[in-house]
């Protein structure tokens, strides 16, 4: 214990200066969290604006332009600075909790992944100043050619991904090196919880979905900066490239941002069921046959494009299998329930919700998997709906399952319960009225992204109701927020294990230690605490090892300021990408001599 | 016992609540006549969508019923209670071979009739008609080939019965061409040709409405259009009057009109056949007032509206390409020239 103590006193721990160059995982994943949850809200308020502009006939709260703003900034800022980072915040902290390993594989590089991300998000978000992107989050050519969006706002969309970009692919390729190589003793891959196994799995779907759109991407700044044709029709260039590229990407995205959530309540169900997971290994398969065939569905976004009929055939097949492993899954969550003992707190609220919520989201998938239904369903409310369903109701709903599962583990507080339930009725009530009417409105033939529309076709009254569903989820979350900071006031009182749960993490103290586990821990089971609760296997005592954690740097935050400013040459002038490369390459040269002690 | 109690009452409203929405929305379903409804069938290939649609619908309602059914029983019956000890099991391969074949049985009941219509979908019978539809920033040109070459905008007419083959095209962005009772949507691609055809089952005085589907800019939501179906009748006299000249304006105030709209900049972007208007950036006005919408379906093609619109019609319909001609607007016309040229307008029947 004394050399723990002693490897400890390097490092400071507390002000301002030590979290910018912090390189703990745990940290980083608190970063990304309350960075992540801000951003949630921000795009929160801009939902908000553009259901109050949709609220009755002739909405007039918004102009065209500002609401293509809007609607746009709100997908990216949901999908790209909420959704995804938030999934991050999971995997950060609780990857090497979960694996019994003391950090993740590269440090430095995870405290590079968050800076960049953060440097990205503002980047995007800074848009509101000039002008934000406004066509649409997949940003169809030739629409954001500089011949239809002359303005900054399609640079933003550009820069902003690709800043996006690095970081996720950073993180992935450490989160990928860290499962495979750092697990404990006896942490077999077919012992991995259902969290990681979906962590591992978005890795390897973020490693390759990543660069066919920076492919786009860099076509499209080509285009806009340097007159290439790569989407303009009539000149060499093709529109409909931009849409092969870009759903190569966006469809595995989709899993990127629901798998998180589904290894979320893989891990909440169990403990609150009282009984493991009900087919662990094939919700493990499923989850990797839902992600290889994610790669094979892309032109199901593209069926009224004019694809002609053995293509529509090809793709629809394809994409109605992916209800298969999808169905198994949720089979397997229900079969946990069975015969189990349920405790029914926020955390598992969340997470019975999220089946329901999220199965809705998929049934509604499958619908428009047939071509022939997709013509009426492409580009109107019902695909809206479709896709609140799966990313609300589905990612959004586990995250908060997880949030109220793991915030002991994370801060050793508890949320109040009773908040806590206010909160998932306030949410699952007002996910349904919000989102459920979508479905009736796309099939009245309401087009998706009008800022207006005419009282004459009865498309009023549910999208009122629409509205106050909005305003319902969003007193959902205001309670969270007020259940969070009463929370934080609080007293740690949390024990290493308060919900009797199975996996590593819980058997390190709440808060964990800055090194994780005082002894790394020996894993005999799929539920390794529940294994040695009933084998009367006590946790192994310090042998008093070095433990060598690495120091903090300021290399990552710098590295990711030279990062932004090359991303911000396009929008001003290109000598800020040189002063960027400048500083990216000193920091990489100071990253690599850096003393390791 | 009241905690029981109370997360008794929660599942069953959890149960309860997504059941009675959906009931209210079936109901509603069947009731409600929205003139944009995909689900009131009036042409031929919205009839070959809902043959695949309805049978999906019901797998997907049956589906939704019995799993939140099946999630709200599971909740219900394995909660907590004093003395209840949790199965502990790991699995069951029969149970989870059973509910893979499941999905596999619903997947292949999708996929059968899915594969027969893309199929018919594609089929096009040898005597269509044909159409070139056209989308523009923001608006639709109608040309057709197969009668005498006649151009209009933003109001299709069509023969009742007869299939008619578009060919869908775009001069600027993606947009899509789409008239939900008749016919799914087909996008309207920059450098491609897209065919779509379908048959409109009877002639009705009121139009069917369409609308662009895909963002195409600022005015997307304003970029509307809508489908005459006509006796073949009354289809023939629509076609001789929209294949003739323009008519000669006959009142004083339309004649004054004539000959400001000739040497203002409207000759720049418009064709009136049979005058020296001749330009087709806009939407042909040869028959303007034969028409009962103007802006592309979104406003009565009146007086006040035509002025409203020649004074700037950046108002009506934001980013508008046309440039605004009232000279409070930053144009050159006066309010009274603007009169006229509305007049002219509207006796170009």
């Amino acid at each position: 214990m004394a050399t723990v103590a002693g490897t400890l006193a390097h490092h400071e721990n507390s002000g301002v200066w030590s979290w910018l160059t912090t390189v703990d995982h745990k940290r980083i994943g608190a970063l990304y969290g309350i960075t992540a949850f801000s951003f949630f809200m921000w795009g929160g308020v801009q939902a908000l604006l553009v259901r109050t502009q949709l609220a009755v006939p002739h909405g007039a709260v918004v102009d065209a332009k500002l609401y293509n703003e809007l609607f746009t900034m709100h997908a990216l800022t949901m999908i790209f600075l909420a959704v995804m980072p938030l999934g991050a915040s999971f995997q950060n902290f609780l990857i090497p909790l979960m694996i019994g390993a003391r950090d993740v594989a590269f440090p430095r590089l995870n405290a590079l992944s968050y800076w960049v991300f953060f440097g990205g998000a503002v980047l995007l978000t800074a848009s509101f100043f000039f002008e934000a992107p406004g066509g649409g989050w997949f940003n169809y050519a030739p629409l954001s050619e500089k011949e239809f969006s002359p303005g900054l706002g399609i640079d933003f969309y550009v820069v902003g991904l690709m800043v996006l970009g690095i970081s996720s692919l950073m993180a992935a390729l450490n989160f990928a090196v860290t499962i495979i190589n750092m697990r404990a003793p006896g942490m077999t891959m077919m012992r991995l919880p259902v969290f990681i196994w979906m962590s591992l799995i978005i890795s390897f779907l973020l490693i390759l979905a990543l660069p066919p759109l920076t492919v786009a991407l860099i076509q499209l700044l080509f285009d806009r900066q340097f007159g290439t044709h790569f989407f303009i029709a009539g000149e060499g260039g093709d529109p409909i490239l931009w849409q092969h590229l870009f759903w190569v990407f966006g469809h595995p995205e989709v899993y990127i941002l629901i798998l998180p959530a589904m290894g979320i309540v893989s891990e909440v169900i169990p403990v609150f069921s009282r009984k493991p997971l009900f087919g662990y290994p094939a919700i493990v398969f499923a989850g990797m046959a839902i992600a290889f065939l994610g790669w094979a569905v892309w032109s199901h976004h593209m069926f009224t494009t004019g694809m002609g009929a053995v293509p529509r055939t090809i793709f629809a097949t394809n994409t109605m299998i992916i209800a298969i492993p999808t169905g198994v899954k949720v089979f397997n969550w229900l079969g946990t329930m069975y015969g189990g003992n349920i405790r029914f707190n926020t955390a598992m609220s969340f997470a019975v919700a999220f089946i329901a919520l999220f199965t809705i989201g998929g049934i509604s998938g499958v619908m428009h998997a047939s071509p022939p239904v997709d013509g009426q369903h492409q580009d109107t409310y019902f695909v809206v709906a479709h896709l609140h369903y799966v990313l609300v109701g589905g990612a959004v709903t586990g995250i908060f399952s997880g949030i109220y599962y793991w915030f002991p583990k994370m801060t050793g507080r508890f949320l109040d319960e009773k908040l806590g339930m206010v909160h998932f009725w306030l949410w699952f009530i007002g996910v349904n009225l919000t989102f459920f009417p979508m479905h009736y409105l796309g099939l009245l033939g309401m087009p998706r992204r009008i800022y207006t529309y005419d009282a004459g076709l009865n498309w009023g009254f549910w999208n009122m109701a629409e509205t106050i569903g909005a305003f319902t989820i969003a007193a959902g979350v205001l309670i969270f927020v007020i259940n969070f900071f009463r929370s934080m006031g609080q007293e740690k009182t949390a024990e290493a294990n308060p919900w009797g749960a199975a996996t590593l993490e819980w058997a390190t103290s709440s808060p964990p230690p800055e090194h994780d586990f005082d002894v790394v821990p020996v894993v005999r089971s799929r539920d390794p605490l529940w294994y040695d609760r009933d084998h009367n296997i006590a946790p192994a005592e310090p042998t008093g090892e070095h433990i060598h954690l690495p120091p903090p740097s300021y290399y990552p935050i710098l590295m990711a300021t030279g990062v932004v400013l090359m991303a911000m040459g396009p929008l001003s002038h290109l000598a800020l990408t040189a002063v960027g490369v400048l500083i990216v390459v000193y920091g990489i040269w100071g990253w690599a001599l850096e003393p390791t002690e | 016992m009241e905690r029981i109690r109370r997360v008794r009452l929660n599942t069953s409203a959890r149960r309860l609540l997504p059941l009675l929405l959906l009931s209210i929305l079936v109901a509603l379903t069947v009731a409600c006549d929205a003139p944009m409804s995909t689900a009131v069938i009036a042409g031929s290939d919205n009839r070959l969508i809902w043959g695949p649609y309805t049978l999906i619908m019901w797998m997907a309602m049956i589906t939704f019923v019995l799993t939140m059914l099946l999630t709200a029983y599971l909740s219900i019956a394995y909660r907590e209670r004093p003395g209840r000890v949790a199965q502990q099991i790991h699995g069951n391969t029969r149970l989870e071979v059973l509910w893979t074949l499941i999905p596999v049985a619903i997947v292949v009941v999708m996929a059968v009739p899915t594969i027969t219509t893309i199929q018919q979908q594609a089929t096009v019978p040898p005597d269509a008609m044909k159409v070139i539809a056209i989308g523009h920033q923001w608006w639709f040109e109608f040309q057709y080939p197969d009668n005498g070459g006649v151009i209009t905008a933003n109001e299709l007419h069509i023969p009742e019965g007869k299939t008619v083959a578009f060919d869908v095209r775009s001069t600027d962005v993606i947009h899509a061409f789409w008239v939900p009772q008749l016919a799914g949507k087909i996008d309207m691609m920059p450098g491609h040709v897209n065919k779509i055809h379908f048959s409109a089952d009877k002639a009705r005085p009121e139009p069917y409405l369409g609308q662009c589907a895909e963002l195409c800019g600022y005015s997307h939501a304003n970029m509307r259009f809508r489908v005459f179906v006509d006796t073949q009748a009354d289809f023939d006299k629509w076609v001789a009057n929209a294949k003739a000249d323009a008519k000669a304006p006959v009142s004083p105030l339309a004649k004054q009109g004539a000959e400001i709209f000739s040497r203002s900049a409207c000759i720049g972007c418009h064709t009136v056949a049979g005058t020296a208007a001749q330009a087709k950036l806009g939407p042909s006005l040869t028959h303007l007032g034969a028409r009962t919408t103007i802006a592309a379906g979104t406003l009565e093609n009146n007086e006040a509206n035509l002025q409203k619109w020649i004074h700037n019609s950046a108002d009506i319909k934001p980013g508008s390409k046309m440039p605004p001609m009232g000279t409070s607007a930053g144009g050159t016309l006066s309010d009274d020239e603007i009169k006229a040229v509305a007049a002219y307008l509207l006796e170009l029947k």
